[in-house]
């Protein structure tokens, strides 16, 4: 049971997806999700099918990537069983996996046949390239709610969890091990800097 | 180890998944130490190719772990690696989505929620940044991350059609 369209941001979300549009919408995820499916999860779930606001897509985003495991996975099944339960979670996990384990089992069994990839390995760097621009977007229109507002310790702590894995080159779990505590504790102490609360202009 | 390799894959990817935290990218030092060092399963080149037919094929990136299944096992392998690494994890995922929804309102829950959120940001954006370092070899390609930057971020075109001039362009050489 989700309790989402008693939310003071139903408005952002006029239709609750079936399970269909659910499977759909992840299948169109996935196999868009080159480099990666958030640039794509948020796209269809934020811009296109107006599902999530951004704070609630920010919030539900930083549940999975807490959560141990492959942050996208983890979102299909925190986005699907909000809005479906068991079986939505099942769907839509469904729909994020399916296609590339066909497409890459496909793969595997060409790499097994003929081994060298060097023309797979050229495309890939081109493709590459974009992937790291739309994720340096999806990057910053995340952030968005973070630094248009006033700044306060969370966009202090976003730069400093950048720097830290980014510039220091430092392993992720100690980076969030040590910044995350920090983090809710400032939260706690400091709850005017409402970040990932709604908030009305 | 003598170890039927299905229970092996198994016992090494459920236990990862449950470590993984940070995502599939952040996991791979630790999927080429048990693949290529512990286990001897496959050679550099091979993780390597595995590595990129991941990034070449859509979803999310943890689908290298069925490429590695698939190589040590087969069939039977591609699917076992899979169900341990996102099996578990998946459960997981579910009970605390549950459980968060059921505290929407409660005073800690938004002090995780608040403190957890500009963490997670900061470190999607030193993905992007990492992603673009190791991509970007020529200014060719910086070119091409800087367009997609600007399509994604100010227009409503589906930023594909900008991975397929990517692609081409690795293809015939210009990257």
């Amino acid at each position: 049971m989700s309790d989402a369209a008693e939310s003071p941001v139903a408005a952002a979300t006029p239709d609750r997806p079936s399970l269909t549009e659910l499977f759909r919408a992840f299948i169109v995820v996935s196999i868009s999700g080159f480099g990666g499916a958030l640039p794509w999860a948020r796209r269809m779930i934020v811009e296109q099918k107006r599902w999530m606001t951004t704070e609630e897509f920010n919030e539900a985003f930083a549940l999975a990537q807490f959560l141990p495991g492959p942050n996208v996975v983890n979102f299909s099944v925190v986005f699907g069983s909000r809005f479906g339960g068991a079986a939505g979670a099942a769907v839509a996990l469904a729909g994020l996996m399916g296609p590339p384990l066909v497409i890459v089992t496909v793969l595997a069994i060409l790499y097994a046949q003929f081994g060298e990839l060097e023309i797979l390995g050229r495309i890939l760097t081109g493709i590459t390239s974009a992937a790291a621009g739309l994720l340096i977007a999806v990057a910053a229109k995340m952030a968005m709610p973070l630094f248009a507002k006033r700044w306060g310790w969370p966009a202090a702590v976003a730069i400093l969890a950048f720097i830290g894995v980014a510039i220091m080159r430092w392993p992720l779990p100690y980076v969030f091990a040590v910044l995350a505590p920090v983090a809710v504790a400032l939260a706690w102490f400091f709850p005017a800097v409402k970040i990932g609360r709604p908030v009305k202009p | 180890m003598n170890d039927n390799p299905l229970i092996t894959l198994f016992g090494y990817f459920a236990l990862l998944s449950l470590f993984a935290v940070g995502g599939a990218n952040a996991a791979i030092p630790e999927m080429h130490r048990i693949a290529v060092e512990a286990m001897h399963w496959m050679n550099d080149r091979q993780f390597a190719d595995s590595f990129a037919m991941a990034q070449l094929s859509p979803g999310p990136n943890v689908i290298i772990v069925t490429l590695i299944g698939f190589h040590v096992a087969g069939f039977a392998g591609a699917g076992v690696a899979t169900v341990a690494m996102c099996g578990p994890t998946c459960l997981v995922a579910f009970f605390a989505a549950r459980t968060w929804d059921r505290f929407k309102h409660a005073s800690w829950r938004i002090a995780v929620q608040a403190g957890l959120v500009p963490v997670s940001l900061g470190l999607i954006g030193a993905s992007a940044f990492v992603l673009a370092r190791a991509a970007d070899k020529t200014a060719a390609a910086g070119l091409v991350t800087a367009a997609t930057v600007a399509v994604a971020a100010f227009t409503r075109i589906n930023p594909l059609w900008l991975f397929a001039v990517g692609g081409v362009l690795g293809l015939t050489g210009w990257l």
